[in-house]
């Protein structure tokens, strides 16, 4: 549905993408997840058609880009980052002007937005600018659906979205896959991605990986040791002594340790164990556990 | 306990809408103490009353020995405020930016020459130094408000999601900054939409429709909820509360 | 047609919500009007003038009787010497004195010589250059009148077109010219600059809207909007200043949609290059207001300006729409004697559309 072929954009003397490829299947949800400023935008701009690649070429529902821009408009929904709503009008007014803009009625589609559009209901005359901040992406959803596409372009639709909001929403999309859209959503939020068949990272404008979310978690090279210790902030700075240490990061309440040496998962842990007590750390905690999503990303700044 | 903030039945309402409601608690020096909710929860309004940048309905509230009524520019003064949307002008450089904070905190010439080597020192910036924040990578630019916001030593600094969509890696670099200025006894007072961030904080407080759902270290609410992390934690809260 | 139509209602919803705005807009051009027709006059009306008579006769009370009788001068005093000239201006008690020679009467009737003087305040220019004119003419009828002095031949003047010589005549028509092009440029090119402020110009983009729909969407409301401004302006002009129009009214209106579609299509093109509403008020000021009032023959007369200024003031477009407006309200023109200015307004016109509705294209 999405086919992405040796992508490139500069803008002036900074490379915003470099030789992207990658393809989203039909009634696929598709992740594409980086930080800001990894070419999110520029890619899902370049894919609704609104800015010219530099070079490579992309189709979206098997119409190319730049050649067949007006096909691709009329089969997308696109959703920017951010809020692109009008404020000053009302819920049920915007929804009805960005139908007749495609030539069509809200009535046309409306099992299509009602799952979405029930919860904002009675509100519909509340001005959108008045909208809680979920409410509003909710609604931009609704409006990015109302005609029908078969592609849905998603920029960073979480983005300042509270975790409450954020859950609803992607189990929102979730519910779209019944009707055979074709999802792709930005985010940078890595706990995002295993809500998705398939992921894309993105770093730098260059795409890192691309798979479903548990394969790239299985396939991970390295094994994950959660350490905990009574105090949080001494241990992070003792476990960067370790001899062995390939990478630590604080995730949460725990610290994720990776060793450097091939060695048995019960001999890392009980030799770390016996490092921190050493260094006088109680209630201390170490094992291992399968990896995030988050570490695969982090992984490949020091792989 | 050191307090450097203490609210107590603090409310703010605009019209008959109240943003906040009854909030009372207390913030010890050197405590990294996240301040998570909803949006529309009330957050902006309390950050906004604690900074005296707004003026409570009802209650009381001293921030850094300063009453938020009465005596809102020594409060100004004494803390330090970053943003996640405004920080740092664009179009000027890292140390044009570093100049203006701390003239505008009132530093003299060699205060700000000796606080902005030091601080280029503290994230390895000194080779960007006439650098426009506006080509700065997001992460650096984060790291440099933060530290801007310190310049004047204050004794609270005031994040409002300040790693929002910023890489992992930087992420986590920047809550390191936190932690040192947490041990040098600034107290940091943090929001996030990232739960496991919540996890770093000492202490979290919950709000939820303008009110106080919850207020402790992360463990206890874990444990109370029998949650494994702060994200089921929070989805419980705000769930439990929302009709 | 259907999106077209959604389109504007759309745009008729930001309008009307923004009542604040709606208010200035239409509220503006009927103060303006007044205030030029009222208040900014260059008509002179009971100028202060004194008077220094060194023959005291009977022709010296006759000829300042006839200048006092005028309207347009008041007495300021006698003056007794040259000497209380300067501090008569300086006091602001006269903005001119007319001398009167020795032996005046017998001068005149002996046909001998006219022996007045007039000196003038010139610290403001243009009202010294007004007063002297005025102070001439009656002159100039007193001589005539006076069987006494047969010399030479003194032309009858006759103004054509404004007989009264009243500002208003010129100001009413430099003022839709002003406003018309100030609405629709501004309004314009702030409304498409929210958008892209907003980030909705974006999901239009991405839509299947054509650029060109989105342009005449944004275009249609405002004409509607400037060209009632202009009516109302039009209708003022006429029942408050009794401001006539000689020519074809039909004409005129038409005249002015085309001038109100070419400040939109320059309203249009700022906007495309512009990013932010603020941006697009300060180009639309800096860049066509301002040179607009300048360049455009409303106060400075154009035959008067250096040539580089003179090549300027063609390519703005009120130059040409301040020419089809007096022609046809003031002299009763038709479309005959306009149609070179018209086809000009026509061709930019075209040239700015084209231009922006290619700007907007070239994402695609």
């Amino acid at each position: 549905m999405i086919e992405v072929k040796n992508i490139s954009k500069k803008y002036g003397a900074v490379q915003a993408l470099e030789d992207v490829c990658f393809s989203v299947r039909e009634g696929e949800l598709f992740g594409l997840i980086g930080p800001d400023g990894a070419g999110k935008t520029s890619l899902l701009r370049i894919l609704a058609t609104l800015l010219p690649p530099g070079s490579g070429s992309a189709k979206v529902d098997g119409f190319d880009v730049q050649r067949d821009y007006r096909m691709v408009r009329r089969h997308t929904g696109y959703m920017p980052g951010r809020f692109s709503l009008y404020q000053d009008l009302s819920v049920e007014e915007n929804l009805a002007f960005f139908a007749t803009i495609s030539g069509m009625s809200v009535k046309t589609n409306y099992d299509l937005i009602r799952p979405i559009y029930a919860s904002l209901e009675p509100f519909r005359k509340r001005r959108a600018g008045a909208l809680s901040g979920g409410m509003k992406q909710k609604l931009a959803l609704c409006c990015a659906l109302v005609h029908r596409p078969s592609v849905l372009l998603l920029d960073e639709p979480t983005t300042g979205v509270d975790a409450v909001s954020r859950t609803e929403f992607w189990d929102l999309l979730k519910k779209l896959k019944q009707y055979g859209i074709t999802i792709l959503a930005s985010t940078p939020y890595m706990d995002e991605a295993g809500r998705c068949e398939r992921i894309a990272f993105i770093r730098h404008g260059r795409i890192l990986q691309t798979d479903a979310p548990q394969r790239i978690v299985q396939a991970f090279p390295h094994r994950i040791h959660a350490v905990h210790s009574g105090d949080a902030c001494r241990l992070l700075r003792d476990l960067q002594q370790w001899s062995h240490l390939h990478s630590v990061y604080p995730f949460g309440y725990y610290a994720h340790l990776i060793d450097r040496r091939d060695a048995p998962p019960d001999t890392v842990t009980d030799e770390i164990t016996g490092f921190l007590a050493q260094r006088g750390h109680t209630q201390v905690e170490c094992r291992v556990i399968p990896p995030t999503i988050e570490d695969c990303f982090m992984n490949y700044d020091c792989p | 306990m050191n307090t450097v903030i203490h609210t107590h039945h603090l409310t703010k309402c605009f019209g008959t809408f109240t943003a906040v409601e009854d909030l009372s608690f207390k913030v010890a020096r050197g405590e990294i103490f996240g301040f998570l909710g909803a949006n529309g929860a009330g957050k902006t309004t309390a950050i906004r009353m604690l900074c005296g940048l707004l003026k409570p309905t009802s209650g009381a509230a001293s921030v850094a020995g300063f009453n938020v009524f009465t005596q809102s520019e020594q409060i100004k003064r004494h803390i330090g405020y970053m943003c996640q949307r405004f920080s740092l002008y664009e179009d000027l450089t890292v140390a044009e930016n570093i100049a203006f904070y701390g003239g505008i905190y009132g530093l003299s010439r060699k205060e700000i020459r000796l606080r902005s080597e030091q601080l280029y020192a503290r994230i390895d910036l000194a080779h960007a130094r006439h650098t426009l924040i506006r080509d700065l990578p997001l992460g650096w630019r984060q790291k440099l408000a933060f530290l801007s916001s310190l310049l004047h030593r204050p004794e609270i600094v005031f994040l409002d999601e300040p790693t929002s969509g910023v890489d992992p890696i930087t992420r986590r670099q920047f809550w390191n900054l936190i932690y040192e200025t947490a041990e040098e006894g600034i107290t940091v007072f943090v929001t996030t939409h990232y739960m496991d961030e919540a996890e770093y904080c000492h202490r979290v407080l919950v709000m939820v429709a303008g009110r106080m759902a919850a207020l402790d270290s992360p463990e206890a609410l874990k444990r109370q909820y029998g949650a494994t992390g702060m994200n089921e934690v929070f989805l419980a809260l705000v769930r439990s509360e929302q009709p | 047609m259907k999106k077209l139509f959604g389109f504007i209602q759309k745009e008729f919803r930001h309008i009307f919500r923004d009542y604040r705005t709606l208010l200035i807009i239409t509220g503006m051009p009927v103060a303006q009007v007044l205030i030029f027709g009222f208040a900014i006059s260059t008509d002179v009306r009971q100028a202060p003038v004194a008077v220094l008579d060194y023959s005291r006769d009977v022709e010296t009370a006759r000829l300042a009787d006839k200048i006092f009788a005028s309207g347009y001068f008041r007495f300021a005093g006698a003056l007794t010497g040259a000497g209380a000239i300067e501090p008569a201006f300086r006091q602001g008690k006269a903005r001119m004195v007319i001398v009167f020679g020795n032996d005046f009467a017998q001068q005149i009737q002996s046909g001998q010589g006219f022996p007045v003087q007039l000196v003038a305040d010139a610290s403001d220019a243009n009202i010294a250059r007004l007063l002297t004119g005025y102070m001439q003419s009656i002159m100039a009828d007193y001589l005539q009148t006076s069987r006494s002095f047969p010399q030479g031949v003194i032309p009858e003047t006759k103004m054509l077109y404004n007989p009264g010589m009243r500002s208003v005549y010129m100001f009413v028509p430099g003022i839709i010219c002003l406003l018309l092009m100030l609405l629709s440029c501004i309004m314009t090119s702030v409304s498409i600059a929210r958008e892209k402020e907003l980030g909705t110009m974006e999901v239009l983009l991405a839509s299947s809207l054509r650029p060109v729909q989105i342009i005449f969407g944004k275009v249609i409301p405002y004409v509607a909007i400037a060209f009632t401004v202009g009516l109302v302006v039009l209708a003022m002009g006429y029942t408050v200043f009794r401001l006539p129009v000689a020519g074809n009214l039909c004409l005129l209106l038409g005249e002015c949609l085309l001038y109100i579609l070419l400040s939109l299509s320059i309203g249009l093109l700022i906007s495309t290059v512009t990013r932010t509403q603020q941006t697009a008020l300060m180009v639309s000021m800096f860049v066509m207001f301002l040179p607009a009032i300048l360049l455009s023959g409303f106060i400075y007369p154009i035959a008067n300006m250096p040539a580089p200024l003179q090549w300027l003031s063609a390519v703005m477009p009120p130059r040409w729409f301040i020419v089809i407006i007096k022609n046809i309200m003031l002299k009763g023109a038709g479309l005959a004697h306009v149609w070179k200015e018209t086809l000009i307004l026509a061709g930019m016109t075209a040239f700015f559309l084209t231009m922006s509705i290619r700007k907007l294209m070239v994402n695609g």
